[in-house]
This record gives structure tokens, C-alpha cells and sequence, in this order.
């Protein structure tokens, strides 16, 4: 169970997230919806600690994941991967070796600088890669590949690291709808096959009806909605989103429009 | 106007620094005429007139060319390796500790103001005459202008692969060399190809305080009067910082050429 406990994060005179509790029990697929700015990449990176809550506690079992250091806190991002809008590769170096980063805590720092990965680690690398049907891309360069595919490199890796947790923040808002359904799938698949919680950051209304166990609404930095996805009516979300309401909910209520059908429609623009 | 003022700017800087265009006149033969006995030989006779007499200890000044090369070489690697450690202590960026990177900095600016030569003065203290004390003051030089320049090559990387790593629970060094090194190599390399070439002309002069190399030949040869010595020597520096120059600048354009390919 994760739990997130009047979390703020302050930059400068803004409030980017204004005192959030939340709880998350493990095996969730948790969506967090909201405007551009509203709070929701800002709510992750905290949750990783890639950025540091200025107040409020967030717990996970009975870790105080606020208060970790040196190697407690690398332990603690090895258990809780990301995944991010720009899939964040090297881009220069090959595939593997970018799924390998996933092992870096596990393995000896020596043996990872030097590159000197075991047979059991490179195998773990390449069927995460073979789950994600890129297995036949280890050897090329990051950058060579398509967005989809980079992002399914980025799954990979988070997925060696054998986490507890995955956060996703947008993680398919560069990507086109037919990689966006594949990303989401795999994210899905990944969720209900080996039971690890996901929390993911959407823009679009339709991919976090579909996929979404439960959905998290941030307005201003402020929790305004927590609920089940069919909760979440027009009536609401228009609130949750504003001036942005018409990209976001448009196409779902338009006639004829089966959800799923094309998942992506919804990003234009975003 | 501004020119005016640009001209009254010059005209009072000159007299502050006591630089006198008169002088400047009375004086010029003199280094004139210099210049024209380092172009004559003891017999009187162009230097041009007799090449064998003119480089009559090229075998020697080969030798002692070879030791400023090698200063310049040894110097610039043990510099680049120092300064490539450094460079991610104290690029802003990255660094693991704020106060590290202040104290970094500031040590490599003092490696860098204070003059080679003095180092290389020090050195000769120290450890006595010759090439040691030349490659140190090269080294400890190159460490502190390698270590600025690497540092903001550092601090311009896309920041995206190192949180990518850092993300995993990677330690900060294993997040350096995945996620910052691929995309700094190449201008490294690049910087350090140049800071050798910039080397190879100090270090020619770094024997003028007794630090090795073809300098403590050049600096006897002026001392002592030995006119066509000094040409004969300013030549073959010349062409070999030329060739230096020609060689590293090939090497660092394929180099640049590489990294925009891929």
C-alpha cells in the first residue's frame, strides 16, 4: 500500500501540488487526470523522488520513502521504476545496454560501469524485450527507433528492475494512437499478469476510462476527484478540465465513436 | 564621437603604460637588425646559403623537439584524465554536492591563472632540471582549462538519460556513464586534441626556466649570441607546431563529423 499524506511540492511562490493524501493498495491501475500544469508529473517524480516533496509524508508499507537516502532511497526507485513522456533513453548507446540500466542497483556499480552485465541479467533484458515483441532491436542503437518502440525499450527496463510499482507520467502523449493502444496494452498486461500497482499520468479522458481501475483528478495541485471511472461524468470531468474540456471529452460523446477504436484521438493536440 | 573617445582611451592607456610611440621609432632597428643577424651565420653568409651549416645540430634539437612532444603528449593526457573526473564534480548539473563543485571550480581556476611557467619555475625547484618538471607544469595547466571547458560540456547535455538511469536506483557514477558520458566523449576528445596542440607551443618554451624540452636550447642560443642557433630553432618549432596543428585539426573535423553523421 502506498500512501501519499498532505504532499506538497512548492516552487518559488506556485504550489504545483497543494497537499494530496492519497492511499493505493498494491495491484492497482491508479490513472491521475487533469489540466497541463495541474500537477500530475510533479506528483510522480515525488512519488520517485526524483523530486522532493517541500511538505507532507508519503509512505509505502512501512517505509517512509520521504526521509531515504544514499543507497535506501536507490532501493527504493529500484522498486518504484518510471516511465516517462519522453521515454528519457541513451539514445547512443544500444537497446539492451538501456534495458540493463534496469539491473544498475542490483548489480555491483563496478560491474555495471564496465559494462560486464552476467548471462542471467542479459537474458532477463532480453525477454523483457521479447514480452514487449522487440526482443530483435537489442542490438541497435536507442535513438535509430521509433517513439513506440523506444517507449516499449523504456517498459523494458523498468520491468528488469523487477518493481513493486510503476509510474507512468504520459507516457504515451508522443506517440501516435496505434503505439499509444500498444504501450497502454503492455502497461495493462503488465498490471494484471504480475500484479505490480501502476500509476499513470493520462491527459486523455477515453485511455483512462478504458484502462484505469481508478481514477485520481487534479485541479490546481488539489485532489478533486477520486473514484471509479464510470463515476466520472461529463459533468465532472468539464469541471476537471475546463477551457481544455472540449479536446478532451468531444470525440468520446460524438455519435459513432466506439472507445478503444482509436485511443489516440483524444492527444491531438495535447 | 566614440572613435574620438576609443583615440583619447588609447592615447592616455599608452601613457599609463608608458608606451611611447617615439620609442617605438628610435628603436625598431634595433630588433630589425636582430632580426637580420639571425638570418646570417658566423661567416657572414645568408643562413639560406648553406643549410648544413644553419641546422648543423639538428640531430640534438631533433631529440630535444621530440622531448617538448612528449612533454606536450604526457601533459595533456594526465590533464585531460584529471579534468575528465572533475568535469562531473563540477558541472552544476550533475554534480552530487553543491559545495563539491564550488571547491572544484575554484581549484580548477587556480590551476589555470596561475602562469605554466611559474608552475614549471616550482617544479624545476622541486624536482630538479629537465622534462619532469615540464610535463607536471603541462598537466597541472591542462587540468584546469580542460576542466572548465569539460565541465560546460557537461552542463549542456540533454539532462532526460541521466534521470532516465538515476530513475532505476543507479548509483550517481553508473548514471554518469550511461546516461551523460555517450553524449560528452566525442566534444571530450575534441577539446583535448586542441588543448595539445595549444601544449606543444607552451611547452617550447617551458625550457627557458630549465623544464626540458627544445626551450633551455632556444633560451641558451639567445642568451649567448648564437644568431643562426635561434632561426635554425624557431624554424623547426614553427613547422612542427604547423604539422601538429594541421594533424589534430584533420583529426577533430572527422571527429565532428562523426558525431553529426549519427
Amino acid at each position: 500500500m502506498l500512501r501519499l499524506d498532505g504532499v506538497v511540492k512548492q516552487f518559488g511562490a506556485k504550489r504545483a501540488v497543494d497537499g494530496i493524501s492519497l492511499g493505493v493498495p498494491s495491484g492497482q491501475f491508479v490513472g491521475v487526470i487533469g489540466q497541463s500544469g495541474s500537477g500530475k508529473s510533479t506528483l510522480l517524480r515525488m512519488i520517485n523522488r526524483l523530486g522532493d516533496p517541500t511538505g507532507g509524508v508519503i509512505r509505502f508499507g512501512d517505509v517512509d520513502v520521504t526521509a531515504l537516502k544514499g543507497r535506501a532511497l536507490r532501493q527504493w526507485r529500484a522498486r518504484c521504476a518510471m516511465i516517462f513522456q519522453q521515454f528519457n533513453l541513451a539514445g547512443r548507446l544500444d537497446v539492451l545496454t538501456n534495458v540493463l540500466m534496469g539491473r544498475a542497483f542490483h548489480a555491483p556499480a563496478w560491474r555495471a560501469v564496465l559494462k560486464l552485465w552476467t548471462d542471467e541479467e542479459k537474458a532477463m533484458g532480453l525477454s523483457a524485450l521479447e514480452s514487449l515483441d522487440i526482443a530483435r532491436l537489442a542490438g541497435q542503437r536507442a535513438d535509430t527507433l521509433s517513439g513506440g518502440q523506444q517507449q516499449r525499450v523504456a517498459i523494458a527496463r523498468a520491468l528488469i528492475q523487477e518493481p513493486e510499482i510503476i509510474l507512468a507520467d504520459e507516457p504515451i502523449a508522443s506517440l501516435d494512437p496505434r503505439n499509444t493502444q500498444v504501450v497502454m496494452d503492455a502497461l495493462q498486461h503488465i498490471n494484471r499478469h504480475f500484479g505490480i500497482t501502476v500509476i499513470c499520468n493520462l491527459h486523455s479522458l477515453d485511455l483512462a476510462r478504458k484502462y484505469c481501475d481508478r481514477l485520481v483528478g487534479l485541479a490546481a495541485g488539489r485532489l478533486v476527484f477520486d473514484g471509479a471511472p464510470a463515476a466520472l461524468t461529463d459533468h465532472v470531468a468539464r469541471d476537471l478540465y475546463g477551457l481544455e474540456s472540449a479536446d478532451v471529452i468531444g470525440p468520446a460523446s460524438a455519435p459513432g465513436f466506439v472507445p478503444g477504436a482509436q485511443p489516440g484521438l483524444a492527444l491531438a493536440g495535447s | 564621437m566614440l572613435l574620438a573617445a576609443l583615440l583619447v582611451a588609447i592615447a592616455l592607456s599608452s601613457v599609463a603604460a608608458e608606451v611611447s610611440p617615439s620609442l617605438f621609432w628610435a628603436k625598431i632597428g634595433n630588433f630589425t637588425g636582430y632580426f637580420g643577424r639571425l638570418l646570417h651565420l658566423d661567416s657572414g653568409a645568408l643562413v639560406f646559403s648553406d643549410p648544413v651549416e644553419w641546422f648543423w645540430g639538428i640531430g640534438r634539437w631533433l631529440r630535444l623537439l621530440g622531448e617538448t612532444l612528449v612533454m606536450a603528449y604526457v601533459g595533456t593526457v594526465l590533464g585531460a584524465i584529471g579534468a575528465f573526473f572533475l568535469a562531473f564534480l563540477a558541472a552544476a548539473n550533475v554534480t552530487p554536492n553543491r559545495w563539491l563543485s564550488m571547491a572544484v571550480r575554484r581549484f580548477c581556476e587556480f590551476c589555470r591563472t596561475v602562469p605554466g611557467l611559474v608552475f614549471a619555475l616550482m617544479f624545476v625547484i622541486a624536482f630538479g632540471l629537465g622534462p619532469m618538471a615540464g610535463v607536471l607544469a603541462v598537466a597541472i595547466h591542462s587540468l584546469g582549462t580542460l576542466g572548465k571547458l569539460f565541465s560546460e560540456v557537461v552542463e549542456n547535455i540533454d539532462m532526460k538519460p541521466v534521470e532516465g538511469v538515476s530513475s532505476t536506483g543507479a548509483p550517481w557514477h553508473v548514471a554518469m556513464r550511461f546516461g551523460a558520458l555517450p553524449q560528452v566523449s566525442s566534444s571530450f576528445v575534441s577539446y583535448a586534441l586542441l588543448r595539445f596542440e595549444i601544449n606543444v607551443r607552451e611547452s617550447a618554451v617551458l625550457g627557458f626556466v630549465g623544464a626540458g624540452g627544445i626551450g633551455m636550447d632556444l633560451f641558451e642560443a639567445i642568451r649567448k649570441f648564437y644568431y643562426s642557433d635561434v632561426s635554425a630553432i624557431l624554424v623547426m618549432i614553427v613547422v612542427t607546431v604547423a604539422l601538429i596543428d594541421i594533424l589534430t585539426g584533420m583529426i577533430r573535423h572527422r571527429l565532428i563529423d562523426l558525431v553529426e553523421k549519427h
